[in-house]
């Protein structure tokens, strides 16, 4: 059964958590009545809900030119400099996040510049299919047993240092990301990092999704790159699921 | 399969849960023949570790025999006898590979839980709440325990279980907080706490070279178990610790002390009560006396080393004293698996024999009332064995 849970606090504050451990260590475990849920799981399932809507109003083959543009905006930024802010009204979500890998960059590299292991560590993702010419097939979950895809190119490969890529026009989410790996000062590995902008279909603010429902974004992409780190490094992902306790199947009781 | 399981605070029970099963291709499955009730055990019965869950399996210190292997688990066998650390680690991050073991990065599947409490994660533990992996642990018939190639470590079949089932927790705890705490020769240490990682620190720091140990406690079994050990003995309730240390150390204070009591301290006098209500009304998570007192007797230069556990957050941290002192703090999860060959090596040599530290032997079965007799220190409980086998 899967362990699902979340702090009732986002906050890193010390306040915060300390309100959050004492309120936990006194046995009001609130942290887990609540589900984690994932913010693209949302973003993927209005991407779906938008793609049966837009079926029955205007069928399948109509085009959604107001995601396209999306495409052009934000390009992940150099390592050296920050993403370049967002307009006030933008409605994407942009997340960058780094983690040290301990491998060389070449290996790493190698590794996610075949995107078909990208799904192995990115839960969202159902599967990556590569075609040619830097073209590849992306299927993603949304709840319902739907999935939402698009095709991405890549835009940017520089061996063992950068891949980037961007989705196509026609795409279920427009969405765009980059990886780069540098090594690490005195022997401590590679340095990864990603970033990645979604934009979800028509006029729904991402960060606001992303408030609603649950996970912050930046988490999500932590916990990707923490599975591929995993992967790397420790050969399998750690995990629990699926193992003994009293409670019965299904059932997640909080103190 | 029967498994000891924790249900609220004070409620702990055996019930029958679903066997365990392989989950990674590292994994293996140890049939457990014998486990121990640690003293953190007691800060989960009292509730005072966050993230428990009703129906986990409890229990950090196990041994046993190898039943089944993952696909991929290279020199581990089927049949071998094993101890098991407490800490779970992957072998093959930056930190495993500089032998800070309990820091691993990747065995800690609720790994942005700790990060949120504390800023990074360390290691998975077996059987100590969500925060620190979710665990099933090892007070059960059987257990799942990853990294099998890296933890799960042989012994040699002429050691019965009871002399090597302490490489997994209270042995290797108490010869790091030992080590931790720098003891030169001629070095006086105290050690607050005569639990049974009070016990094996005691034992430790003689074996480090310590000239004069002084063991701390007020319950009469725990301070003659420090006391054959060749410790000089204070009961807390019967003297000012910080004047008696002074005095029996030349006015000097003791060159290191060790607080083997952690979040549970039992305090007197007016600092004591505090605690005590401020951690009812939950504006303090742990009860720091142990540690407070630590610092405000130890010398000048000197060294604190904390191997009791702390979860959450203290009050009046004496910090303006460990300044001023110019103290060294040094605390943690023990790297268990660094400990494993060389303490193997000493119970080999006959250097000590841990089991000196069991009062009782129970089965599984009677787990419950285990938790209860070592909770309330009944009839000279420091520790406890349960055979699941019994």
């Amino acid at each position: 059964m899967r362990q699902q849970t979340k702090f009732e606090t986002s906050g890193a504050s010390g306040l915060q958590a300390e309100r959050l451990i004492t309120l936990a260590a006194g046995g009001a475990l609130t942290l887990f009545g609540l589900s984690r849920r994932s913010w693209l799981g949302f973003v993927l399932a209005a991407a779906g809900g938008g793609l049966i809507a837009r079926s029955a109003l205007r069928g399948p083959q109509e085009d959604d030119s107001d995601l396209d543009d999306f495409a052009d905006a934000a390009p992940a930024a150099e390592w050296e400099t920050p993403l370049p802010p967002r307009p006030a009204n933008a409605d994407g979500v942009q997340v960058e996040k780094t983690v040290s890998i301990n491998a060389p960059a070449a290996a790493l590299y190698s590794f996610w510049r075949d995107f078909t292991n990208l799904p192995r560590f990115m839960k969202h993702l159902e599967s990556v299919q590569v075609q040619d010419a830097g073209r590849s097939h992306w299927v993603a979950k949304a709840p319902l047993g739907q999935t939402v895809q698009w095709d991405a190119e890549i835009t940017e490969d520089v061996e063992n240092e950068r891949v980037a890529w961007q989705s196509l026009p026609n795409a279920d989410i427009s969405n765009s990301g980059a990886v780069e790996f540098r090594t690490a000062p005195g022997g401590r590995g590679t340095e990864v990092r990603v970033a990645l902008t979604y934009k979800p279909p028509a006029g729904m603010a991402g960060a606001v999704i992303a408030k609603l429902f649950g996970e912050e974004p930046t988490q999500q992409v932590q916990d990707e790159l923490r599975r591929f780190k995993q992967i790397v490094e420790a050969g399998e992902i750690a995990t629990t699921d699926g193992q003994s306790s009293s409670r019965s199947q299904g059932e997640e009781k909080s103190a | 399969m029967k498994a000891l399981c924790w249900y609220r605070t004070g409620d702990v029970r055996v019930e029958t849960v679903p066997d365990p099963k392989i989950l990674n291709p590292h994994d293996c499955i140890v049939k457990v023949t014998s486990t121990a009730i640690c003293g953190s055990d007691l800060h989960l019965l009292n509730g005072y570790i966050p993230s428990m869950v009703t129906g986990d399996i409890l229990g950090h210190e196990f041994m046993g025999e190898i039943v089944e292997v993952g696909s991929d688990v290279k020199t581990r066998r089927v049949g071998e006898r094993v101890v098991v650390p407490f800490t779970i680690a992957c072998g093959n991050c930056s930190y495993c590979r500089r032998q800070m073991w309990s820091a691993c990065d990747n065995t800690n599947p609720n790994a942005w839980m700790s990060e949120k409490a504390y800023g990074y994660s360390g290691a998975g533990l077996f059987g100590f709440s969500h925060m620190m992996g979710g665990y099933a642990g090892g007070q059960a018939e059987y257990v799942r325990v990853p990294f099998a190639d890296v933890g799960p470590f042989p012994v040699p079949a002429e050691l019965p279980d009871e002399k090597v089932l302490f490489l997994t927790d209270i042995f290797p705890t108490g010869y790091m907080a030992a080590e931790n705490a720098d003891i030169q020769p001629g070095d006086t240490v105290a050690v607050w706490g005569c639990g049974p990682v009070g016990q094996f620190t005691i034992r430790s720091a003689f074996l480090m070279g310590a000239e004069q140990v002084i063991a701390i406690d007020r319950y009469p079994e725990r301070l003659a178990m420090a006391a054959a050990a060749g410790a000089k003995t204070l009961n807390y309730e019967k003297a000012d610790v910080i004047d008696a240390l002074k005095e029996l150390t030349g006015g000097r204070g003791p060159d290191s002390c060790i607080d083997a009591v952690g979040l549970e301290a039992h305090g007197t006098g007016l600092p004591g009560a505090y605690d005590l209500v401020k951690q009812a009304v939950r504006l303090e998570t742990d009860r720091p006396h142990a540690l407070r007192e630590a610092i405000q007797a130890c010398r000048k230069g000197g060294t604190v080393s904390i191997p009791g556990v702390y979860g959450g957050f203290i009050d009046k941290m004496p910090m303006g004293a460990a300044f001023g002192k110019g103290l060294t703090l040094k605390m943690g999860q023990t790297h268990v698996h660094k400990y494993l060959a060389p303490l193997l090596g000493r119970i080999l040599a006959g250097d000590i024999d841990p089991s000196f530290v069991i009062t009782h032997r129970l089965p599984l079965s009677q787990a419950p009332n285990g938790y209860k007799t070592f909770r309330d220190k009944q009839d000279g409980c420091i520790k406890i064995v349960l055979d699941p086998t019994a």
